[in-house]
């Protein structure tokens, strides 16, 4: 039996021969199974048209319809202005600075009270995983707050810190919180027990399992927690500041909308509106997106 | 086979396989050892004895319900037996599943230096002996791919050089080329016999395809069903190079399906 050594296994000297023809037959595989380049994707025109236009010219009608109804006086003008109006009142806010001011106020408070939400709701959704007791004792409560309308804390948190930063980081903390405990807790809760066991084979400590192994596999489900609990964040935050209004207190987004209300006026209003919202988008588009989209393309889950 | 036995007192050329077993250093020994998950249920495994000598390449088949992963969790360690012994020789057996397992935020090399990190190599030396792994699996080329852009073949290669990252010497692998097409899978064969006979790792190969087993096993191990334990074995002296075509796998291949077929018939009854 040329080629087999005393035990009845192949010498060396064969496996390294075969091997020869098998890596030829291995490397063809290779290349085959290999996903084929796909095309390019639509070039820089064909994506603006299908991206970027849709919205622009949907802005567009929203602006004339609204303009008709000016023209045509459905309501008096300190009801509905026109959007020249609208247009000048934000240009105006721009120019002055406190667009600018009351973005920074607004996002700075938004920051830390996110960043703490984060810290508090994955030490919870983390807690809950671990304890089965926990999950059955706070789980429908935790859950239930991410159904409770955080301006609802408004009352109760000014009559604990008065007017106050603290006031409206509890309500911040209040609406975000559960999201990113029960984003964390479901991501931890899909990661399939396969990995697990691929952790405990290759010899990994407990610690080391969750480390390594469950929160990276967990981090989908995470990032979606995350991108609720900020949504959450933002508006638990412009409830509380359109309530919380004080001269000590920083002026936001959500007091420069409650301005407008006690001036009755409409283009403040509005131009607030437009502000608050395109922070939100901004946020989404910059941060949530980017970082959800490199998670979800690097394994291999959503198409590029 | 050659004479080159001096070492080992027990002549192996005689087709006793007890008498290979007790002359060489043994890797595995399962004695006894019996498998009941719900009290009152029947056992999954029944009063089964496994030997497996060093170096040695046993492949275990059988019908479901032989609790043949159930074995080998037990044998890996991932669960403990009823009643019953089972010592290894190594810490801690390499353990392939019969998906790859890989972690899809990992690359290639990413996962076989998670194995690397486990044993507690240091950050430095982990990505050389990682690609030095890859090479090993013909690999080396794609290291730095993610999960997703390997193909199912690709993936079990690079599951291998994770397995061979343990550094242990006994490897377990659990019907790990039962998803591959059959090319890929002679290729996959060959690639296991090369890295088995270079690496003198101690292999134990759990499969439904008997002709697989047939090709790729020095014994084959025939496990009944409900209750598993031990029906039959056979010593393959297929001579290498082997395929899965050659005329010593396709005959040993017939007699054990049909010991199999026998011992399924049984639960028929």
């Amino acid at each position: 039996m040329a080629g087999d050594d005393s035990s009845g296994r192949p010498g060396l000297a064969l496996v390294e021969r075969q091997d020869v023809e098998n890596r030829d037959v291995e490397a063809g595989l290779d290349a085959l199974d290999a996903s084929p380049d796909l095309p390019a994707g639509p070039g820089l025109g064909k994506r603006f048209v299908r991206s970027v236009l849709p919205p622009i010219v949907f802005l567009a009608l929203l602006v004339g319809v609204w303009e008709l109804a000016y023209l045509a006086e459905l309501k008096p003008s300190y009801v509905l202005p026109s959007p020249a109006d609208v247009a000048q009142k934000f240009w105006e806010t721009v120019q002055d600075g406190s667009a600018a001011e009351a973005i920074w106020t607004s996002l700075s408070r938004g920051a830390v009270g996110f960043a703490m939400s984060l810290v508090i709701g994955s030490l919870l959704g983390l807690a809950m995983w671990w304890s089965r007791w926990l999950r059955a004792a706070i789980g429908p409560i935790v859950s239930g707050l991410q159904s409770l309308p955080s301006v609802a804390w408004v009352p109760a948190a000014i009559i604990w810190f008065s007017l106050s930063n603290a006031a409206i980081y509890t309500v911040v903390l209040l609406g975000a919180v559960p999201s990113i405990a029960n984003g964390l807790l479901s991501g931890l809760k899909q990661v399939p027990p396969l990995f697990d066991r691929v952790g405990r084979v290759l010899g990994l400590s407990a610690l080391g399992r969750i480390r390594y192994v469950l929160l990276p596999a967990a981090l989908p489900g995470y990032l979606g927690g995350l991108r609720q609990g900020w949504a959450f964040a933002w508006r638990s935050l412009m409830a509380a500041e359109l309530i919380t209004y004080s001269p000590n207190l920083g002026q936001g987004l959500g007091q420069l909308l409650n301005i407008g209300r006690e001036l009755s006026q409409m283009s403040l209003v509005i131009t607030s509106i437009t502000l608050i919202l395109a922070v939100g988008v901004a946020i989404e588009l910059l941060v949530f997106a980017p970082l959800e989209r490199r998670v979800l393309t690097r394994r291999g889950l959503t198409a590029r | 086979m050659s004479t080159r036995t001096a070492t080992v007192e027990a002549p192996v050329q005689q087709r006793d396989v007890l008498n290979v077993a007790a002359a060489l250093p043994t890797a595995v020994r399962v004695e006894g050892v019996s498998q009941v998950f719900e009290r009152g249920r029947p056992p999954v495994l029944e009063g089964l004895d496994l030997t497996v000598a060093a170096g040695e390449f046993v492949c275990l088949v059988g019908a479901s319900g032989c609790g043949k992963s159930t074995l080998l969790n037990l044998i890996a360690g991932l669960t403990k037996p009823t009643s019953g012994q089972i010592s290894v020789s190594a810490e801690r057996p390499a353990l392939m599943f019969q998906e790859p397992a890989l972690l899809p935020w990992l690359t290639a090399s990413g996962n076989v230096e998670l194995a690397l990190r486990a044993r507690g190599v240091g950050r430095a030396d982990r990505r050389a002996e990682a690609a030095r792994l890859l090479r090993v699996v013909n690999l080396e080329e794609h290291s730095g791919k993610r999960v997703h852009e390997l193909s199912g073949g690709m993936r079990q290669r690079v599951a291998l050089a994770r397995a061979l990252a343990q550094d242990s010497k006994v490897l377990l692998m659990d019907e790990p080329f039962a998803a591959l097409d059959a090319i890929t899978r002679d290729v996959l064969h060959e690639e296991l016999t090369r890295v088995w006979a270079e690496q003198g790792l101690s292999v134990v190969f759990v499969t439904h395809n008997v002709r697989e087993a047939a090709r790729l096993g020095q014994r084959v191990v025939l496990l009944g069903s409900r209750p598993g334990r031990v029906v039959r074995e056979w010593q393959v002296d297929v001579p290498h190079p082997r395929t899965i075509e050659s005329p010593g796998v396709g005959a040993l291949a017939t007699e054990i399906t049909r010991e199999l077929h026998r011992e399924i018939s049984r639960h028929g009854r």
